[in-house]
């Protein structure tokens, strides 16, 4: 009786030790629909990261499971992370490229008690929805205040127009971006939304030439609209050395600068990532990922997975593989490295990111058209999120 | 007759199961009893009254709005919410019926999906009050009658279902009253129905704000059983989806909305399980065997099956 037990215990021992071998990351991913191919550059950038740094941390193998959400449906990424959870037994949730998704997924989050790292989900208010969470990805404020104040400062404008699209990110980004423009002395002489689906942008542009400002800041979604809208500007003779056209990354990504063509000569865009980056380390990773992805370039959805894999690696490293939540979001606090994309932190009080943002104008390097960087404003904290740190101490 | 009895009993009794055999896919489960709910709303007119409809998301999604709105502004009890929620669609329901009745066929489609987008980008463009594509934020509904709605959804399994049972009862007893009788009637041939007695055109008025109710009622409890509302609950893609499960399921048979859900529910959830990014063609093609092999849905052919020389 007693070798028995003895026996049984070795062996629930030995099955509980087994069990711990490996940590689960759920990813719950837009992995079909419109948004596929973000998730899947996601996706593609974390599994570089595996590839280049292997799939043991802490000796324990990570193992990632992706499920579909399909599109923007926080009651499925909300269900599919609480499956993630009870039913696969993931230690780490993972991936979220909608605000929300992410949003819903933070309430299991914080209920469960997982270690989660936002890969994505640039709405600044995401970060607060659990206590465990951290970002990796960038902050809209983050981006498009720094850029709104550089404009009126730096950039020595002291008048700009703004033209966004009339949805979420871009109602955000107008806000962000005048009034940073604004507190720094700049004016706004106008605004405008387009609609979200097949805009034809003449009439606009004709309107914002008409007023003739300093400057024109625009926040389009990726994809056909910049080159319709770079076209337009072109039709209309907007001269960009006599009115300077600012954007944001998106507006000048790398399937965008191909398709407007010489349109997009001197757009000048603030952002956290470009694969064109001649930063060692970038040049290491962009390689790498060509071999995980089938030849394609790394965009901020490749970088924001990569790093996040690296938050997840370190922190598992200082914990020494202990997957508790609380361990966990100790240890990612503060981590700060070497990216791709330059050096990053996460901030130990918001536990969002901190990064580099770059100020780039669009050249002809080599006969292609590239966003070279022309200035540097280091290691910027959300400052949404230091807004909602400040309201907190008052209270 | 006395064997249909036995069989809804043992049908019902079957959807207990979920709390003992698979208490980790509860949540799944309650999902699948509110899509279940908002198909039957859709059979009520497309099955029964034959107002066939691509923008029946709009109910769902008020609905789910109006439930957000009032646990986010007012309070979080969620039953008062539900009934709040399934009053307003109700409203909107008969106000939209008096032009939606007018119509049959391809028009009829074409204006459900119209008043579908125009509700759905009046909820996008109103920003300040829906939160825009974020969805609506800052609010959560704790739980039910003192029951906490918990990580494995057993508390949502319990509320969906019950909600379920409870419009599926009333439904039956709609469909098998002489009013449901006259709902088939005018569906066969509208014409005809008011020669003997039945106006069609009030008739359907009542049927499509009863659909509405229950839409809304289901896209409510969406809404307080996970905490979230999107633009997603008034898309395109959820008027699709239901449609489809319906047809699935078998159109104009009170369990078709219930069978479709279940079985739509399950194979997504299994097939994107085993292959998150190209799960759709499993779907495609399960929707094409469906179809091609049961042309009157899963039940129709089980009844053709079971009754073969009928």
């Amino acid at each position: 009786m007693k070798k028995l037990l003895v026996a049984a215990a070795i062996a629930a021992a030995f099955g509980s030790a087994q069990a711990q071998q490996t940590v689960k990351i759920g990813m719950p991913l837009t992995l079909s629909g419109q948004f596929a191919d973000a998730a899947s550059q996601m996706l593609n950038g974390a599994k570089t990261y595996m590839k280049m740094h292997g799939d043991t941390v802490a000796g324990k193998k990570i193992e990632i499971i992706t499920r579909d959400v399909g599109g923007p449906a926080p009651d499925v990424a909300k269900r599919l992370s609480q499956e993630l959870v009870v039913r696969d037994g993931v230690d780490i949730l993972a991936g979220y490229v909608l605000t929300p998704n992410a949003m819903a997924a933070g309430d299991v989050s914080a209920e469960a008690k997982k270690f989660m790292v936002v890969m994505n989900a640039a709405t600044s208010v995401v970060i607060t929805k659990s206590p465990y969470m951290i970002r990796t990805s960038v902050t809209l404020p983050q981006v498009m205040e720094t850029f709104g104040t550089w404009a009126a400062t730096k950039g020595g404008l002291k008048q700009s127009y703004t033209m966004v699209t009339d949805y979420g990110p871009g109602i955000d980004a107008e806000g962000a971006f005048q009034s940073a423009f604004k507190a720094a002395g700049g004016n706004i002489v106008g605004a405008v939304r387009f609609p979200v689906a097949n805009p034809d942008f003449s009439a606009f542009v004709q309107r914002a030439k008409d007023i003739g400002p300093e400057s024109i800041f625009i926040f389009i979604p990726g994809g056909a609209q910049p080159a319709a809208l770079g076209k337009a500007m072109a039709e209309r003779g907007i001269d960009k050395k006599k009115t300077r056209v600012l954007g944001s990354g998106e507006t000048t990504a790398e399937a965008a600068l191909k398709s407007m063509g010489d349109n997009a000569l001197d757009i000048i865009t603030a952002w956290h990532y470009d694969y064109t980056s001649k930063n060692p380390l970038n040049v290491k990773f962009v390689k790498e990922y060509q071999g995980v992805s089938g030849g394609r370039n790394p965009d901020f959805f490749s970088i924001g997975g990569y790093d996040g894999m690296h938050a997840i690696y370190e922190a598992l490293k200082k914990t020494k593989g202990n997957t508790d939540a609380e361990a966990l979001i100790g240890a990612a606090k503060g981590l700060k490295w070497e990216s791709p994309r330059g050096p990053m932190m996460i901030d130990p009080e918001t536990r969002d990111v901190v990064q580099n943002v770059y100020i780039r104008r669009v050249q002809k390097v080599g006969g292609e058209l590239v966003n070279v960087p022309f200035e540097t404003i280091p290691m910027v904290k959300d400052p949404a999120g230091e807004r909602r740190k400040q309201a907190a101490a008052k209270k | 007759m006395a064997n249909a009895r036995r069989l809804e009993v043992v049908f019902w009794l079957c959807t207990l199961l979920p709390f003992v055999l698979t208490p980790n896919y509860l949540s799944l489960a309650s999902q699948i009893a509110i899509t279940a709910l908002f198909a039957l709303s859709l059979d009520l007119i497309l099955g029964y009254a034959g107002i066939v409809s691509l923008g029946h998301a709009a109910f769902f999604g008020v609905g789910a709005y109006v439930a957000g709105l009032i646990a986010k502004h007012y309070w979080t009890e969620p039953i008062s919410g539900l009934l709040i929620a399934g009053v307003l669609t109700g409203l909107l329901g008969y106000a939209l019926s008096h032009i939606v009745v007018r119509f049959r066929h391809l028009a009829l489609i074409m204006l459900t999906m119209g008043f579908g987008l125009l509700i759905a980008e009046a909820a996008n463009s109103a920003h300040d009050l829906t939160g825009g594509a974020d969805g609506l934020q800052g609010f959560r509904v704790p739980g039910v009658l003192g029951f906490k709605f918990d990580m494995f959804g057993r508390t949502a399994y319990a509320y969906s279902l019950g909600l379920l049972f409870f419009c599926f009862l009333i439904c039956r007893r709609i469909i098998r009253s002489p009013f449901g009788l006259a709902l088939r009637g005018i569906r066969e041939n509208a014409t005809r129905m008011p020669a003997i007695g039945a106006p069609s055109l009030s008739h359907l008025r009542k049927a499509y704000t009863m659909a509405a109710v229950v839409a809304g009622l289901a896209g409510a409890a969406l809404t307080q059983t996970t905490s979230t509302v999107s633009l997603e609950t008034l898309s395109f893609g959820r008027s699709a989806d239901v449609l489809v499960i319906l047809i699935l399921g078998g159109a104009g048979r009170l369990y078709g909305g219930l069978i479709g859900a279940i079985v739509y529910m399950v194979a997504r959830d299994q097939f994107s399980g085993i292959n998150p990014q190209y799960w759709y063609f499993w779907i495609g093609l399960l929707l094409v065997a469906v179809v091609m092999f049961l042309p009157n849905g899963i039940l129709g052919g089980f009844s053709k099956f079971l009754k073969p020389k009928n």
